[in-house]
């Protein structure tokens, strides 16, 4: 089918492009710089914002199927930032993508749309609270995948996915902030990492969005959101661990207890914040939440509804990770 | 009077259209008013109505008590809770209405709901006797358009036992003054009664109790039905009750469920005991931890009951046996009592030893039996004996067995709490203890005796006669003869009952599997064991340990203990004969020391083959055996070290052959780690493992449903082990039913984990648990061993875990120790093990 896919140029929505191609797809990447994917006749870009009609309907026109993952991420920033990129802007793809009829909609959104800080332990996907959930992003994520959600009908299939923790060769979100810190020795874990996380290898993301795309007309996938992981919930300690080894780095033993970190945080947002620095501080509250409590999730529903399995599992996905680092030079073999 | 003008609507799992009203005339010929939840209020719903369940409440509660009954009942039953006249819904009168009036409306009532055809009455608290007067009414008139299929009751009395005083609250709330006041001028006793329930029941399930009672003109009734509660002889409804509680002989014939919450202030254990005197074939559950409200606070009750009701009309269990064949277990201790030589011997520090010859057994034996009729011991009375293992012990159970009274023996495995309610549950009549023990004792109610040592030794003193009793009257092979307790490593321990043939047949089934002979000598480092030497025909000794500490068992004693009895046979815990293997080179002890051993029976809980390789060094001349068995049967399969080593690692613990006349089966487990209800033999699928035996346990006491679902499959027990047969029909332990992890690629059970774990140089000891909810678990392997700053596991550690392992764990968690059993000090509580990894993986949450 013919598919738009906004933000072609992050990690997630690349995977997501090139699974698109290998499955026989026709695909338009959408952003507003090139998203440095290999073009091809069937894989052709479209330079522009979301949040601009005229580019949105120009790009919607013949299209089957529409993939939203553009969006604004990060643990700080101001929430009109954020309500105008993440909230705006799916208005925006939604609308366009209804008025050219597109019968299809992927909206790729994240597990903390329904996370109010407390520990998951097999949890469900859960409802998206924008009311409970923690920090800007989430609230504007969850505040669109509710957009998005409310607008699914027999003729207008829409789907959610939720990608955890995604990680990859050439991911900066997490594994180059780790990778970092570990570099400069700043890596320290909370309570020893002992939090059990799911994580999601990038291109198992990849094939659950496009199978979510394959079958968002089923009854039992439209309308609903899917939080997707690679299943192997591990500890803080050890994905932290493998993936610093991964790029040839000594394994760090260092640990503060929660509540040191927790006030960290705060320490430096204070600090951030009155000296008006632009950049993503080292520890906030929120990050450290993140960081020492548990959240993994049952995956039987979501494997079923999307007749998906990650192909990838978390030892491949070290092992590629640990290639690439040699590819890039930074490891001996 | 008015009709309140209340209703149901908004109440807590009540259905608005159950709700009706009726009218009746009442023996005053009075019109009379009474509500009632009905699953079927509409006659034209009733054609297909198989079975009715009358349900009547007690005092201050109504027929909102009864609500899961109604929205749970099976398709094809009605269920009618009534309200009783000036309770709940129904109609409040001026006056008093005593029991005989009560049980008149209830046969009234129940013509005017339209219930006719098979019922089981069901009735809580003071509805009790009023339930019982009209059940006994229906089964005496055979004119009644009901006819009685079965009767549930719940925490209720028909009598007050004469040894008993009436429950305090009572006699409390009805003393004049205070009656009133509690009863109807507040709302004290309405209160009370939700707070009676063990659970914190939630505040809009107390306001419904409350509802129907929110003034004192509402209330009049509650007060009325305290005043009616004949604690007097002369009151005017004492002959009434007297003459329900007589009555009973009515129902012989008609299946009687007692549903009971051990907790109940106000009903408690003795009225129970007084139910079982009066109706001997009741099915008997108690649901320990719950209260006077049993139904609110065990989850199971509602469930319990609809399936005590769907097994009405089927036969009970076939016992195996001939039940009135004779049984002599006291055979050899009469046969030698001639005999001078030792049959126990106790040993005690630094080598000195206390003998106990087979005539003086056989002496004491017969006076004590003697002694305890005399003061009033009779057939069948239970007694709580609170002796350690030891020659006093051993005679006394001889003596009661003589006489044909039940041992109940507990011990301080249980811990002290767990002893109590062990002994308050088993009903006992009679009780004896050790000095240590007498503050436990002293919290046991008991109508008979409450014996001291000093007091059994007058007792054998008076049991004294010119010549020794000719041969005891022997035993039915049916009789109870014990009453031993499940550790209750998962939940609270359960009574075992066992009778005379059973016992035969266990010591039957020893003699010829071990081809045990007069000769042999029997060194019981697990003390218990002694108990059965003189059944057994065969002399003992109690090595010098605490016998509640297997680890304090060291080689020199059991060095001691050997040479004391000549000893031919050991029988060891695990966790003792690891001390003993730890302790030997240190106290000089040597292989030598052991040379007429032939055979160590080590067992209780899994044993290592590491261990028993090393205990082989020390018995160089004895074959080492592993029996496997429970309290409720015992030995099940045995297996030697040579099998053990042959045999090689496999996904679990080699147990071996079943004995002979042992079967053993399996009842596969589904993607929940449910049992099937069907057993099979094909070999390598892991279940839960099902024996049947010729001497297995009887049941268990007291607890109905755990009965009938151990002995779901008729003739076996299912063990709540699981494990799997092999190709050759040998048996292998994968863990407890309980520990079963369910992951969302299947089950996992975690003994041939853990078995794999161990192996690993720097562990010393592991669990295997899951964390996270039922089907979708993920697998933690929990080990004692390495040392570590971090609770996490290194990354070197985790992934020779995974290799050795097999399966996918999530993650490694290190721990000082891991928790045991007290009982064996070895089976690891893994159900603890799993909240506290659960804790842990958690991380910082809520």
């Amino acid at each position: 089918m013919k598919v738009l896919l906004t933000g072609g140029r992050g990690l997630i929505g690349g995977v997501i492009a090139q699974e698109l191609v290998s499955r026989g797809h026709e695909v338009t990447v959408l952003q507003r710089t090139p998203s440095g994917l290999d073009l091809h006749e069937r894989l052709t870009e479209q330079l522009g914002d979301i949040r601009d009609p005229s580019v949105m309907n120009h790009a919607c026109k013949g299209i089957d199927g529409v993939i939203h993952a553009a969006a604004l991420v990060g643990i700080t920033g101001s929430w009109s930032d954020f309500e105008s990129a993440n909230v705006q802007g799916t208005q925006s793809v939604l609308d366009a993508a209804r008025l050219a009829g597109v019968s299809r909609f992927v909206y790729v959104s994240s597990p903390s749309v329904a996370h109010s800080g407390r520990a998951l332990v097999g949890a469900a996907a859960g409802v998206a609270e924008p009311d409970l959930v923690r920090g800007h992003y989430a609230r504007s994520k969850a505040i669109a995948e509710r957009m998005v959600l409310a607008q699914s009908s027999a003729t207008f299939a829409a789907v959610a996915i939720r990608p955890h923790l995604v990680w990859g060769p050439g991911d900066e979100q997490l594994v180059g902030r780790i990778v970092d810190r570990a570099r400069s020795g700043r890596l320290v874990l909370i309570d020893h990492g002992r939090a059990l996380i799911d994580s999601t290898y990038s291109t198992n993301v990849g094939s659950a969005v496009v199978s979510g795309l394959e079958r968002v007309g089923r009854a039992d996938v439209n309308g609903r959101a899917f939080v997707v992981s690679n299943g192997e919930p591990r500890t803080v300690a050890e994905l932290v661990t493998r993936i610093v080894s991964a790029a040839g780095l000594p394994a760090s033993s260092r640990s503060i207890p929660y509540p040191a970190a927790y006030v960290a945080g705060a320490v430096v947002e204070g600090v951030w914040r009155l000296s008006g620095r632009r950049t993503e501080p080292p520890m906030t509250r929120f990050l450290a939440e993140q960081l020492a409590t548990a959240h993994w999730f049952d995956q039987r529903d979501t494997r079923q509804a999307l007749d998906w399995r990650p192909e990838v599992s978390l030892d491949e996905g070290f092992a590629e990770l640990r290639n690439w680092y040699v590819r890039a030079g930074g490891v001996a073999d | 009077m008015v009709n309140p003008p209340l209703s149901v609507i908004g109440l807590p799992g009540i259905a608005p259209e159950w709700s009706r009203q009726a009218s009746f005339i009442d023996s005053q010929n009075e019109m009379r008013s009474v509500h009632a939840l009905d699953t079927h209020c509409e006659p034209s719903s009733r054609d297909n109505i198989t079975l009715t369940l009358v349900c009547v409440h007690g005092n201050p509660t109504w027929s909102f008590m009864w609500r899961k009954l109604l929205a749970t009942a099976p398709v094809g039953v009605r269920v009618v809770a009534i309200d009783q006249i000036g309770m709940g819904l129904s109609e409040r009168t001026g006056a008093i209405r005593r029991l005989e009036q009560r049980v008149d409306d209830l046969t009234r009532m129940v013509a005017a709901l339209g219930v006719t055809g098979p019922v089981v009455s069901v009735a809580h608290d003071w509805g009790g006797p009023v339930s019982l007067g009209w059940v006994e009414s229906v089964i005496a008139h055979t004119e009644s358009q009901c006819t009685i299929q079965g009767v549930v009751l719940m925490n209720t009395a028909v009598h007050q036992p004469n040894h008993s005083h009436a429950p305090a609250l009572i006699r409390l709330a009805r003393t004049p003054g205070i009656l009133a006041m509690v009863a109807e001028k507040s709302a004290g006793f309405i209160r009370g009664t939700t707070l009676l329930s063990g659970s914190s029941m939630p505040a809009e399930v107390a306001a419904g109790y409350r509802m129907p009672y929110s003034n004192a003109h509402r209330r009049r009734a509650v007060r009325e039905f305290i005043a009616d509660i004949p604690l007097e002889t002369d009151h005017p409804s004492a002959a009434v009750l007297d003459r329900i509680a007589e009555d009973l002989t009515l129902l012989d014939h008609t299946p009687v469920l007692l549903q009971w919450g051990p907790g109940d202030p106000v009903f408690s254990d003795i009225y129970l005991q007084d139910f079982i005197k009066r109706i001997p074939h009741a099915d008997v559950h108690r649901y320990e931890g719950a209260r006077h409200l049993v139904i609110e606070d065990a989850s199971q009750v509602v469930g319990d009951l609809w399936s005590w009701v769907a097994s009405l009309g089927e036969s009970p269990e076939q016992h195996s046996g001939d039940e009135a064949e004779n049984v002599n277990l006291n055979a050899a201790i009469a046969q030698r009592s001639l005999d001078a030589s030792p049959a126990i011997i106790t040993l005690a520090e630094r080598g000195s030893a206390r003998d106990v010859s087979w005539s003086s057994l056989a002496t004491v034996v017969d006076r004590m039996a003697r002694g305890l009729a005399l003061r009033g011991v009779t057939p069948g009375d239970r007694i709580a004996v609170l002796i350690p293992p030891g020659p006093d012990l051993i005679a006394f159970v001889y003596a009661c067995w003589r006489i044909g009274a039940v041992v109940v023996i507990t011990d301080a495995g249980l811990g002290i709490r767990g002893m109590r309610k062990a002994i308050r549950g088993a009903g006992v009549t009679h009780c004896i203890g050790i000095d240590r023990a007498r503050p436990l004792l002293r919290t046991i109610p008991v109508p008979g005796l409450r014996l001291s040592m000093r007091d059994l030794a007058d007792v054998v003193r008076e049991g004294w006669a010119p010549s020794p009793s000719s041969d005891p009257l022997p035993r039915k092979s049916g009789d109870e003869a014990v009453v031993v307790f499940t550790s209750g490593s998962t939940g609270p321990a359960k009574g075992v009952v066992y009778t005379h043939g059973q016992i035969q047949r266990t010591c039957d089934l020893l003699t010829q599997h071990y081809a045990l002979t007069p000769a042999d000598g029997l060194v019981a480092a697990f003390a218990p064991w002694a108990v059965l030497g003189p059944a057994l025909g065969i002399s003992s000794a109690i090595p010098d340990m605490d016998v509640t500490k297997p680890r304090t068992l060291t080689a020199r004693a059991l060095a001691d203990a050997t040479l004391a009895v000549k000893g031919t046979l050991m029988w060891a815990s695990p966790a003792a004969l690891a001390n003993v293997v730890r302790t030997a080179s240190l106290s000089g002890v040597s292989p030598n020391d052991f040379t007429t051993l032939r055979l160590v029976l080590a067992a209780g809980a899994p044993v290592s083959a590491q261990l028993l390789t090393e205990a082989r060094a020390l018995f160089p001349d004895a074959q080492l055996r592993t029996p496997y068995g429970m309290t409720e049967v015992l030995p099940v399969c045995d297996v030697t070290l040579e099998d053990i080593l042959e045999a090689g690692r496999g996904n679990g613990v080699l147990v071996g052959f079943p004995l002979p006349g042992v079967e053993v089966q399996i009842a596969t487990l589904d993607a929940d780690g449910c049992p099937a209800p069907d057993l099979t033999g094909n070999p390598d699928v892991t279940g839960e493992i099902a024996v049947r035996a010729d001497h297995m346990r009887d049941r268990y006491d007291g607890l109905w449903f755990t009965n009938s679902l151990a002995s779901q499959n008729p003739g076996w027990h299912r063990t709540g082990d699981v494990g799997h047969l092999d190709a050759r029909g040998r048996v292998w332990i994968e863990g407890r039913l309980s520990h079963v992890i369910t992951t969302s690629s299947g089950v996992v059970t975690p003994v041939g984990v853990e078995q794999a774990v161990v192996s690993l140089d720097e562990v010393v000891s592991a669990a295997c648990v899951g964390v996270g909810s039922q089907g979708d678990q993920q697998v933690v392997v929990v080990v004692t061993g390495p040392h570590a700053k971090s609770v996490v596991a290194s990354p070197e550690l985790t992934s020779r875990v995974r290799l050795v392992s097999g399966v996918d764990v999530a993650a490694v968690l290190i721990r000082d120790e891991l928790p045991v059993d007290i009982r064996h000090n070895a089976k690891i509580n893994r159900t603890a093990v799993a909240v506290w990894a659960d804790h842990v993986l958690s991380g910082h949450s809520r």
